[in-house]
């Protein structure tokens, strides 16, 4: 096994590990009390102006009417065209949108890829002149791939000058935040030249790939393209590592904090979770708290200090 | 300091007296018949007090943040704050709220989004200091330098190059006491983070392992409650005698005779009021008595300690004390049998006792809540109670609560009355769930000492007068025309009186206020007509 491929799959390594230990810790948290915030988009019938199933008269007496196909419109909204900020800050909005749509358009490329790499792995040939699949997923690869590289390049450098460009913007942004966005302008320009240069059809690159799954030598690679794999690798296992994997906490504030409205019922699962929180032993320290009772002994009784 | 220059890491800095004063000069402009209105400047605290508390964030004080002397006990007190950090983040001692504190704490990305939708960041002329994001970033640094394995080293490149020292340590408790936690900012954030949630964090931690809080909120706020029955300090029996004088105020306004229930065992519902209005505004207890009554429920009030005060100001800023208040509350209606309890204009009470609570009132005290709003509309929708709107015909607005609206989503049932007994009723422009704060939230309704009612009557308040304003014609902001402005909910209404008097609104727009349930009596034909008083104000 080459070094840049060991680059390659401890990248991986790096980048699931970190994702599942990220999902892991906000899915292991307790539950929490309620802090919804509406407009909540399953609630049928009200979502439009912002209602919840607590204008109903006896509320608890009715089924809940929930209308799932709408959260799934508001998420698909937010997912692919940035509905929020699109109508809240229009200028994050324009960079931020040709720089995410550049990331999901750059995973399709991936999934091209590795299915171009098994499709070669299978005895069949991906190019232009190899008809059927074979050349579908050699246009399809070139038209993702440079789609992407150019959508992320300018979408992270519209994001850089408008960090840069306002006093204020400066002032809350950390060197870091102006790393993150330089570094994924230089793995696209990278892309770029290596794929204008050396691999304009993406067959080295799906060679690369080949190799990968097959456990076999990749061979020799110019150093373009070999500067493209290690930045690319690295990329992708330093993304998870910071608040650039924000997809997945995103996910747990919408779906468990923003939109969360589900009501406690006697006897219920809910209920359950929070009498077993209720034992955990409180450590605060103020006079009027109580430390080293459990929370249920604390809220239950009266303080003994009153300051 | 010059407002632009002010940053993040300033909050640390010792040769400042005061990080940012507040120049009336640079407020937006409110609208006719305000346009030429002089905003007076903050009122210096006399040198006494100055002396007492710290005032080295903006001049104001709602917070009396303890001075310290000596190094040893600067240290101390930063060494116990870093500990309070510790347990914030710990599923022991925060597994109440841990869950959305470190999602907004990982996932903002500093876009500076949440600011425009901010009424304080706004109506303060854009002042740095109360940029939603200023306050959430030094947490934010803090956290990332003390907290974070390898922090200290980092601390440049993340931007977490912040000191943690007393001036930090009381800038960003007092800051904390700038929000009023109306979460329009989450409202707007396109990760779902929520400076709301982080400011209410912050006071926690100074709360509940420091016991810094605002004298209001607890001394005076929920020990008294737990310790007299209310936060006003009615006691039972005092109660009892207002209720007598309610109920004659009763018959000399309305010419009915009747009696406010107490105590019914087995009632269908249990009424739960914020025990202000009994104090400032009995009337509005009346006319729910009136309505009630009329539309002939079963239902009873509690005399029973806390059971008659439906406030619970831990929500603002302490864990335990909200679910020792709200504990209270479930084993009242628990005792009393009754089959629902009805809760009643008061948006926080709401919040408390139906989302928040939700988590709490658990198996036999697991009680279901109601909006008083929902009771009301059925009672009114459904012709249960005989109404003239015409007794209404005059210009109104309502102005919507923020935790009823945007954190419960109850919006279209004061709506649906409103339009069917107001005829000249208009919306402010936002309204519902994009509403914007009174001002008053949080606790600072009730805050009325030092010079913090200055702070909250032009900054925090400022945004929700110019929208009372916009809601009436240039033509109908004369004197000679009555208005009145609905605030079905008692924190939010105590705050819209203060800037009704901070802007002599009364004299010069007659501008009156009041919940929803005077206008529903007003309308009531069965009630001699003039509920509402126009010759009065209060």
């Amino acid at each position: 096994m080459e070094a840049i491929q060991l680059v390659t799959y401890a990248a991986v390594a790096i980048g699931l590990v970190a994702i599942t230990v990220k999902v892991f810790r906000y899915a292991t948290v307790p539950e929490s009390m309620r802090w919804e915030l509406y407009p909540v988009p399953h609630e049928k019938g009200r979502a439009e102006y912002g209602g919840s199933y607590l204008e109903e008269l006896d509320w608890w007496t009715k089924p809940r009417k929930k209308d799932m196909l709408n959260e799934l419109k508001e998420m698909a909204q937010e997912i692919l065209l940035l509905k929020g900020i699109f109508h809240h800050n229009k200028t994050v909005w324009t960079w931020s949108l040709p720089f995410h749509l550049g990331m999901y358009i750059g995973i399709g490329w991936l999934v091209l890829l590795i299915a171009g790499a098994i499709l070669t792995i299978t005895g069949n040939e991906v190019s232009q002149a190899a008809g059927g699949i074979g050349s579908l997923l050699h246009y399809a690869t070139m038209i993702l791939g440079y789609t992407a590289m150019v959508l992320t390049g300018i979408g992270a450098l519209g994001l850089f000058f408008w960090r840069l460009g306002s006093k204020q913007q400066r002032g809350y942004s950390a060197p870091i935040e102006f790393f993150n966005l330089l570094f994924f302008d230089a793995v696209v320009v990278v892309a770029l030249v290596c794929h204008f240069t050396v691999d304009p059809g993406f067959a080295v690159l799906r060679g690369y790939f080949v190799s990968l799954i097959t456990f076999t030598p990749a061979g020799e690679l110019a150093g373009w393209m070999q500067a493209e794999i290690i930045l690319g690798s690295v990329l992708l296992a330093y993304i998870p590592l910071t608040r650039m994997s924000h997809f997945v906490a995103k996910y747990f504030i919408y779906h468990n904090v923003r939109w969360n409205d589900e009501p406690n019922v006697k006897g219920g699962k809910i209920e359950a979770q929070i009498i077993k929180s209720l034992s955990r032993k409180v450590g605060w320290s103020a006079p009027h708290i109580q430390t080293g009772k459990t929370w249920g002994e604390v809220v239950t009784e009266e303080p003994e200090n009153e300051q | 300091m010059s407002n632009e220059n002010i940053k993040p890491k300033d909050i640390s800095r010792k040769d400042l007296d005061q990080l940012f004063t507040i120049d009336p000069s640079k407020l937006p402009q409110l609208p006719y018949p305000y346009d030429d209105w002089e905003e007076p400047p903050m009122e210096e605290l006399s040198e006494t007090k100055k002396e007492k508390y710290d005032t080295s964030l903006d001049g104001a004080v709602n917070l009396a943040f303890p001075k310290v002397e000596t190094k040893e006990q600067e240290d101390e007190l930063v060494a116990k704050f870093l500990v309070g950090l510790r347990k914030l983040f710990s599923k022991d001692n925060n597994w109440t709220f841990l869950k959305p504190l470190i999602l907004t704490m990982d996932n903002c990305v500093k876009c500076n989004t949440c600011a425009e939708a901010c009424p304080v960041f706004e109506s303060s002329g854009k002042a740095e200091i109360y940029r939603p994001l200023f306050r959430s970033d030094i947490l934010r640094r803090i956290v990332r330098k003390h907290l974070t394995p390898g922090g200290k080293l980092a601390a440049k490149f993340t931007g977490s190059d912040i000191d943690v020292n007393y001036q930090t340590l009381s800038r960003l408790a007092q800051l904390a006491y700038r929000c009023t936690l109306c979460r329009r900012c989450a409202q707007t954030c396109p990760m779902g983070c929520d400076n709301g949630l982080l400011t209410r964090e912050i006071r926690k931690l100074f709360s509940q392992e420091l016991g810094i809080h605002p004298k209001e909120l607890h001394g005076d706020g929920t020990i008294k409650q737990l310790k007299t029955g209310s936060s006003t300090g009615l006691s039972p029996i005092a109660l009892m005698d207002l209720m007598e004088f309610a109920e004659e105020d009763l018959t000399d306004r309305t010419g009915l005779e009747m009696k406010i229930p107490f105590d019914k065992s087995g009632a269908d519902i249990l009424l739960i009021h914020n025990a202000g209005e009994f104090l400032s505004w009995p009337e509005n207890l009346e006319a729910f008595t009136i309505i009630f009554e009329a539309a002939g429920l079963s239902w009873t009030l509690s005399s029973e300690m806390v059971g008659y005060d439906s406030v619970n100001y831990g929500l603002f800023y302490d864990d335990a004390q909200y679910a020792r208040v709200t504990l209270k509350h479930a084993e009242v209606a628990r005792k009393l049998g009754v089959k629902k309890v009805v809760i009643g204009e008061c948006g926080h009470a709401h919040k408390a006792l139906m989302a928040i609570g939700d988590r709490i009132w658990l198996q036999e005290s697991n009680i279901p809540r109601e909006s008083c709003m929902t009771t009301l509309r059925d009672i009114v929708m459904n012709e249960k109670i005989m109404l003239d709107p015409s007794r209404n015909d005059f210009p109104v607005t309502m102005h919507d609560p923020c935790n009823l609206t945007r954190s419960m989503g109850i919006i279209e049932p004061q709506r649906e009355i409103i339009r069917k007994i107001c005829p000249q009723f208009r919306e402010m422009t936002p309204h519902g769930c994009e509403n914007y704060c009174c001002g008053g939230g949080s606790g600072f309704a009730i805050m009325q000492s030092h010079n913090f009612p200055r702070w909250k009557m032009s900054i925090s308040g400022r945004k929700k007068f110019e929208q009372i304003i916009n809601a009436y014609t240039r033509e109908e902001r004369a004197k000679e025309v009555k208005k009145y402005v609905c605030a079905p909910c008692s924190n939010c209404k105590g705050q819209i009186r203060d800037i009704i008097n901070h802007y002599d609104a009364w004299e010069k727009m007659t501008l009156q206020y009041g919940g929803l349930v005077e206008l529903i009596v007003n309308a009531m034909t069965d009630v001699r007509e003039g509920f509402i008083e126009w010759d009065d104000f209060h």
